[in-house]
């Protein structure tokens, strides 16, 4: 049951500025690997990479550098020709389910489009699997017969979801794909994700910047800043372990809903450099509290500090990393 | 005497629909609130409770088809309602100031940030440029940006998110505002960004003594960045008081769903009465409007529900929710 369904190594991305000859660095060197039946969370603010990732692990922008290995197969340079039949296994729920879905088509025909792109499914045979995933969404069949334009937001999103699943895939990256929506709306998401995540068995790749839902539905979490996994934890180390200064500063600005619980300010100075021109060494330096003179020099090596949980930090060593309060 | 007082306000939007039949969505449905310097009140509710129309109305930034068809605003004991546009305009951008959701489609993309500043200044205060241009660095000084002298001439689109949403707080303080609106003031922004503009909002209301109003859908800037919190569903205010009281004892069933619904809160796996279409604001139902809805709704609820004082300052409009034992005199449900 634990094999591995996605690992990557040193994956990079840059894209190129004008005719400038620099570079966006969005991705610097990724490790990341996700387990059958396994939900990875990724959080981290904008431009740190989030979604990058997201796309390049599909193949839906080619890596400029490292490896992927989706399945036991290396698909890092596959031709598109040959990728394109492998979608059937990795799926996508993005954003904004309002620009994810053809305003044209038919609910039914939408959720209808996977299985006949990938299938050689009969029309009935299509219409039957479509009540059927409909259902399971919790969406009214009322619906398959309306464009998107008669649903709400909550109801697109779980017809983006359906789509998803609708081929049995072995990934689902999901892209923020609860943020454009109402709290309550939200929370109904979570719970269908929840539980076909338990039913399919797929692995999914959560993509957030809300803390409190990655901590819901993940079972582990990779904190990203500039395009660079600084610690990857277990959930529940998250909120009582966290060691890297950036998860901490991270941590400490999420805003509960609970008055009671006290907030710990460690507000961070400035904000997130340009990916145009990294910081050397490493790339929280120019922020991070307890930041040393080696720090501008040295890229800090992920190390294990016990199963699962791993930090890439040079204050790690002389057990500096956590940022004291009376710091601020 | 209260800095803001806002009573029944109605605001409908009313127009001829393609086949040229009067319709009328009732957006707005009996707003009331109250707010005194020093005060930070939070707003929540989820999209098209009224949130941000309920500012707009306020600041008489309404425009056709919107319509305020009832109720009163008074600033400082005056009303606003009746003021003429040029009346308002002495008002709006002086004495009530507004911070809007998104920064960079706000600023004025032809003209450096500095100038913008000091027309601003101009326009309310006039005086000396050289006095203006002064307040000006000033603000951008209390605001945080660093090297206010050189991002003086720097143009809206150097400028970062955070950058530019500091420029827009400048803005509305420049000519000392007695109330401040923000409307979404950090979405979008990122949680390290939005922490240190938070903080500096209630820096800034406890400098200035100032009432501000903070309109968001994030009950965690609420928590902890307001002192009083007013829920709205469907163009009303459900519950309102203080903002300890209202999350740690939610007396209305809608405001118990949105906290159920916080993922500090969500208990996957159990089943929740999550969810549900908000009501049909061109035919809204009779009573109470969180109805269909709601787990507790028994005929009853087709009547209005009252507006029931549970402790001081403390109001829930709900059928269901029982009076504090000392003002019972109020209503006996």
């Amino acid at each position: 049951m634990s094999e591995l369904v996605l690992s990557t190594k040193n994956l990079s991305k840059r894209f190129p500025v004008g005719r400038s000859g620099s570079f966006v660095n969005a991705v610097n060197g990724v490790d990341l690997s996700i387990k059958r039946g396994e939900v990875l969370g990724m959080v981290g603010e904008s431009g740190s990479g989030k979604s990058t990732i997201g796309r390049t692990i599909l193949r839906l922008t080619d890596p400029s550098d490292g490896e992927i290995t989706f399945d036991g197969q290396d698909i890092t340079t596959l031709p598109t020709k040959l990728i394109r039949p492998m979608r059937k296994d990795m799926q996508m729920v993005f954003q904004d389910p309002w620009s994810a879905l053809n305003p044209r088509m038919k609910i039914g025909d939408l959720i209808a489009e996977p299985l006949r792109i990938h299938f050689n499914m009969s029309r009935s045979e299509c219409n039957d699997r479509t009540e059927v995933l409909a259902e399971r969404v919790r969406l009214s069949a009322d619906f398959l017969n309306r464009t998107p334009s008669a649903l709400s937001g909550g109801q697109l999103q779980r017809v983006c979801i359906a789509r998803a699943i609708a081929t049995n895939p072995k990934l689902i990256v999901l892209d923020e794909p609860t943020s454009s929506l109402d709290l309550s709306v939200r929370a109904g998401i979570l719970e269908l994700l929840q539980e076909l995540r338990a039913e399919t068995q797929a692995a999914f790749l959560f993509i957030s910047h809300d803390l409190g839902t990655i901590k819901l539905i993940s079972d582990r979490i990779a904190v990203l800043y500039l395009g660079r996994v600084v610690e990857e934890v277990p959930k529940d180390k998250l909120f009582s372990d966290p060691s890297h200064p950036y998860t901490q500063s991270l941590l400490s600005a999420h805003l509960p809903s609970d008055p009671n619980e006290t907030l710990q300010r460690l507000t961070l100075q400035g904000e997130i450099p340009s990916p145009i021109n990294l910081p050397t060494g490493c790339s929280f330096h120019t922020r991070c509290p307890v930041a040393i003179n080696s720090c501008q020099s040295n890229v800090p090596e992920a190390d294990e500090i016990s199963p699962g949980h791993l930090v890439s930090c040079l204050r790690l060593k002389d057990g500096q990393n956590i940022i004291r309060r009376d710091l601020k | 005497m209260n800095l803001l007082s806002v009573q029944d306000l109605q605001t409908h939007f009313i127009f001829r629909d393609i086949d040229h039949q009067l319709r009328e969505a009732k957006a707005l449905n009996k707003v009331n609130l109250t707010l005194n310097s020093g005060q930070v009140l939070g707003i929540v509710g989820e999209t098209g409770a009224g949130k941000s129309l309920t500012a707009q109305s306020i600041c008489g930034l309404l425009r056709p088809p919107a319509k305020i068809v009832g109720g009163s605003v008074t600033f400082q004991g005056r009303e606003l309602l009746t003021l003429s546009e040029d009346e308002i305009n002495t008002i709006r951008g002086a004495e009530i100031a507004m911070v809007v959701q998104n920064p960079r489609s706000s600023l004025d993309p032809l003209t450096q940030i500095g100038a913008q500043l000091v027309r601003l200044h101009q326009t309310h205060t006039g005086g000396p440029l050289a006095g203006s241009r002064k307040k000006a660095l000033d603000m951008m000084q209390a605001v945080g940006i660093p090297d206010p002298e050189g991002r003086f001439t720097a143009w809206p689109h150097e400028l970062s998110g955070g950058m530019a949403q500091r420029v827009l707080i400048a803005m509305a303080l420049i000519n000392e505002p007695k109330l401040l609106i923000a409307d979404e003031p950090t979405t979008g922004l990122d949680v390290t960004v939005q922490a240190q503009i938070l903080d500096l909002l209630n820096e800034l209301v406890a400098r200035f003594d100032m009432g501000c109003m903070i309109i968001t859908h994030d009950l965690g800037i609420v928590a902890h960045y307001c002192d009083q919190v007013a829920v709205m569903f469907a163009g009303e205010i459900v519950e309102q008081g203080p903002t300890r009281e209202v999350f740690l004892t939610p007396a209305h069933p809608y405001t118990q769903q949105l906290l159920a619904a916080t993922p500090e809160r969500l208990q996957l796996g159990v089943k929740s009465q999550l969810g549900g279409q908000p009501p049909d604001l061109f035919n809204l139902p009779t009573g109470c409007l969180s109805q269909d809805r709601c787990t507790l709704a028994t005929e009853k609820c087709g009547a209005p529900p009252p507006l029931i004082e549970i402790s001081k300052g403390h109001l829930a409009r709900c059928h269901f929710v029982k009076p504090a034992e000392k003002g019972r005199s109020k209503s006996n449900e």
